[in-house]
């Protein structure tokens, strides 16, 4: 009963959607199955949300290492779920969009979310800069060949590549920096990324296929047995 | 606590209402006040992740621990507002949709919405420390739709169209001297430049898929098709290195103009 | 020659002291770095923490800016627009959060701008709950300001966030009142006039996603595009724009990457709109500084690898 059944779901659920595609009259029932994932997901974030109280409660109980800062998790979670599902503050009535402008919702979402969200992924500038120094050497052939793409990229995403080879002549304006890194993306680039993708789509595929007919199990949280 | 921490954090609280006052005085518009307190607040919480780069700090750890509420309810109450409300109590309830005053929906299937009710349910059971395994069921439901969805558009997409899409004319047509090594450009009416470009693409991919290709040795002609692969995707990885340099100092640029624009009021 | 146009350039568009100054600063700090690497003395990892600031502060400071031109793929997704006939619906897809709005914000912005001008409908709906957020700052910073003459419903409408990532988009590929019965203001999709001849994606003329992340643009192709074979472009974060040329052009009409991307279009509807002339363009400002700290990171590479070459050549690594 515990793998008998959700291996059945996944069977079916997952050949009703391939046949969707090649049978119009199926198209409905499709579209429903999407649905109900799509409302499945919002519980998936409610579980997401479940959690995250329940992992930093254990952590406040247990006192573990910086179980203070629990309390801010928690104290900004409640504070933005209070915001959201009562519409605090929101100017319009109950049929409003949520993100209505000055509602309390939107304000926390643009004094809080927004610049610690942004400044968590522009730290990786710092990050970048330092990895240049001390990690990018030309230690070989290839790394060689990739630092020489980096330059061209960086050099040629930029104005002051256009100004280092703007004396190429027209005739042979590919060899100026912007044009060539132009030509390094939608050629030698696209090739490279598009013999990874075939890779990853056929890897997709055959997983998927594994999934439905139910040689892949390690999503039941055992080993299948 | 130490005692140059209590200075610190006095002198922090400080610049904050400082900081908060100046900015609501010379505001204009509504509620100036709020809205200079807003501007403070990003600006701490911005220069809060900052302070890590020197060292991990108090500071650091709060602004870390309020991200992580602030956005898993953000996405709740998005999810919630938009698709529970917006699409499952239509279709459900007439009296729970004139409470929240969205259309209710008629229709014969109606009655099957009650599943993803189950299924959600069934997912939240996940917190539950007996009835775990019955989160297994809606996960497998999950597990199903991705599978489905994904076979037919990664093969069509990724594989068949990816395919179709490499095979190219390698050689152009002869229209003389004149045409075939005129305008090297980028416009790539320049025969010659067009035809380099292909065979790029071409023998680049085939290259680049034999080198993913681990189930026969890679010696003799495959090796040095292998090897070719190797630098295709090392001009490949190197343009994404490029690439992410200038994504992230973007980043950074759009926070410090925040600082130097919104906050300390130094450039327009 | 050109080393002398870029100074002249800054000097001319800068305030010329403390561009001078700052970029004395960041130049001598690096003569400064190589100084010490080569002496075989230990470099902070702040002190390069320190310089990439400076080296973003100074142009944000003392403005630099340039003139860009677009490059064929950003020009494909420009032209698509110009050559739509009037009354077009284009969908914008915000497919993003903060971290990712520095650099498709500004793509966003320019792209309704440029439909809102052409006298095209949009339609905007998000993949993101973020992009709900990001939305709002389009609408505080376009559309109320510059297009007060454009009504909801009418020329635009927001349909929002919905969860559930390409399984909306599956859903929308045959039936947007199915996934969309509102919009964002819970107004009925019956009673919103722009949809009065769209029952699918399949009924909109252009498509374009606003992302970075999954579910974003590769979402759009494999679920609407492809399979509807709508056209579909993109405008994207730097760091995920190598990843989509595979789908350019047979599958991905147009691509914005990053910051430059984001910088030749707004240059390109500039040049072309003379009522944008003094529209802001966040992007074009952005490339001075992101200028600099290219330079910057770029002589951290050589500096790095001679100190490489010169330790291996006294035998210190094998």
């Amino acid at each position: 009963m515990k793998r008998f059944v959700p291996l059945t779901i996944t069977f079916f659920v997952g050949t009703l959607l391939i046949f969707s595609v090649f049978i119009p009259p199926m198209e409905t029932l499709g579209e429903n199955f999407t649905l109900f994932f799509d409302i499945i997901a919002v519980f998936a974030f409610f579980l997401g949300g479940g959690n995250l109280i329940r992992v930093h409660f254990t952590k406040i109980s247990r006192k573990k290492e910086d179980w203070p800062f629990s309390f801010v998790t928690i104290f900004g979670f409640l504070f933005m779920l209070a915001a959201g599902l009562f519409k605090i503050g929101n100017p319009g009535d109950i049929a409003s969009s949520v993100t209505a402008p000055d509602s309390l919702f939107e304000m926390v979402y643009r004094a809080v979310f927004v610049p610690l969200g942004s400044t968590m992924y522009a730290l990786l500038a710092f990050f970048v800069a330092s990895a240049s120094y001390r990690a990018f050497r030309a230690k070989n052939r290839e790394a060689t060949l990739l630092l020489i793409a980096a330059f061209i990229i960086l050099l040629g995403s930029t104005p002051f590549g256009t100004m280092l080879t703007s004396w190429v002549p027209e005739l042979m304006s590919v060899l100026q920096i912007p044009n060539l890194a132009v030509w390094i993306m939608s050629s030698p680039n696209l090739a490279g990324q598009r013999a990874i993708l075939i890779g990853i789509g056929l890897g997709v595929v055959s997983i998927s296929l594994r999934l439905i007919l139910g040689l892949e199990r390690t999503y039941l949280g055992d080993d299948g047995a | 606590m130490k005692k140059s921490t209590i200075i610190i954090f006095a002198l922090v609280v400080l610049v904050f209402i400082a900081s908060w006052i100046l900015k609501g005085s010379t505001n204009e518009g509504d509620s100036p006040y709020l809205q200079g307190f807003l501007v403070t607040l990003a600006a701490f919480l911005t220069l809060a992740i900052m302070s890590f780069l020197y060292k991990d700090n108090p500071y650091y750890k709060f602004a870390e621990h309020l991200f992580v509420g602030v956005s898993a309810a953000y996405w709740m109450c998005l999810g919630f507002w938009s698709t529970i409300v917006g699409n499952l109590i239509p279709r459900l309830s007439r009296g729970m949709s004139d409470f929240f005053q969205v259309p209710y929906i008629e229709g014969d299937y109606n009655f099957f919405f009650v599943i993803p009710i189950i299924f959600g349910v069934l997912l939240l059971m996940r917190l539950s420390p007996k009835g775990g395994w019955l989160s297994r069921w809606p996960l497998a439901f999950i597990v199903g739709t991705t599978a489905g969805l994904n076979f037919v558009r990664y093969l069509r997409s990724d594989f068949i169209k990816q395919i179709y899409s490499t095979i190219i004319p390698l050689v152009v047509e002869w229209k003389g001297f004149g045409a075939f090594f005129s305008d090297f450009t980028l416009s790539a009416t320049g025969q010659l430049a067009l035809m380099g470009t292909n065979i790029v693409i071409f023998i680049g991919v085939i290259c680049g898929l034999i080198y993913f290709y681990f189930s026969k040795e890679h010696t003799g002609l495959f090796g040095r098709a292998s090897r070719v692969g190797i630098w295709i995707l090392m001009i490949t990885f190197g343009a994404s290195f490029g690439y992410t340099v200038m994504g992230r100092i973007s980043l950074l640029v759009g926070r410090i103009t925040f600082l130097f624009k919104d906050w300390l009021e130094i450039i327009n | 020659m050109m080393v002398h146009n870029l100074i002249s350039t800054i000097l001319i568009t800068g305030e010329n002291i403390g561009v001078t100054v700052s970029l004395a600063v960041i130049f001598g700090g690096l003569a400064w770095l190589m100084y010490r690497s080569i002496k075989g003395r230990e470099v902070d990892r702040r002190v390069i923490f320190l310089f990439i600031f400076v080296a973003v502060a100074t142009p944000i400071i003392f403005t630099i800016t340039f003139e860009f031109k677009a490059t064929p793929i950003v020009r494909a997704l420009y032209d698509k627009i110009e050559s739509l006939p009037e009354n077009s619906t284009v969908l914008l897809s915000y497919d993003f959060d903060p971290a990712m709005a520095p650099e498709v914000q500004p793509m966003a912005n320019a792209l309704t701008r440029h439909c809102l001008a052409k006298g095209h409908k949009i339609v905007y709906m998000c993949l993101f709950a973020t992009g709900q957020g990001q939305l709002e700052r389009t609408f505080r910073e376009v559309i109320r300001p510059e297009f007060a003459d454009k009504v909801d419903g009418i020329d635009y409408v927001n349909l929002g966030y919905k969860a559930g990532n390409e399984g909306v988009l599956n859903v929308i590929i045959t039936d947007f009142q199915k996934m969309f019965p509102t919009d964002v203001n819970t107004v009925p999709y019956d009673s919103i006039p722009i949809f009065n001849n769209i029952k699918s994606c399949k009924d909109l003329d252009f498509i374009v996603s606003i992302g970075g992340g999954r579910p974003g643009i590769k979402e759009w192709i494999l679920f609407v595009g492809d399979p509807g074979d709508i056209p579909i472009a993109a405008g994207v974060a730097a760091v995920v724009a190598p990843q989509l040329y595979p789908y350019y052009p047979n599958q991905l009409l147009g691509l914005l990457g990053g910051v430059k991307g984001a910088a030749e279009y707004e240059n390109t509807l500039k040049d072309n709109y003379p009522r944008f002339e003094n529209s802001d363009t966040p992007a074009i400002k952005m490339m001075g500084p992101q200028t600099l700290a290219h330079i910057v990171i770029m002589l951290f590479i050589i500096i790095g690898n001679i100190l490489y070459f010169r330790e291996k050549r006294l035998g210190k690594h094998k």
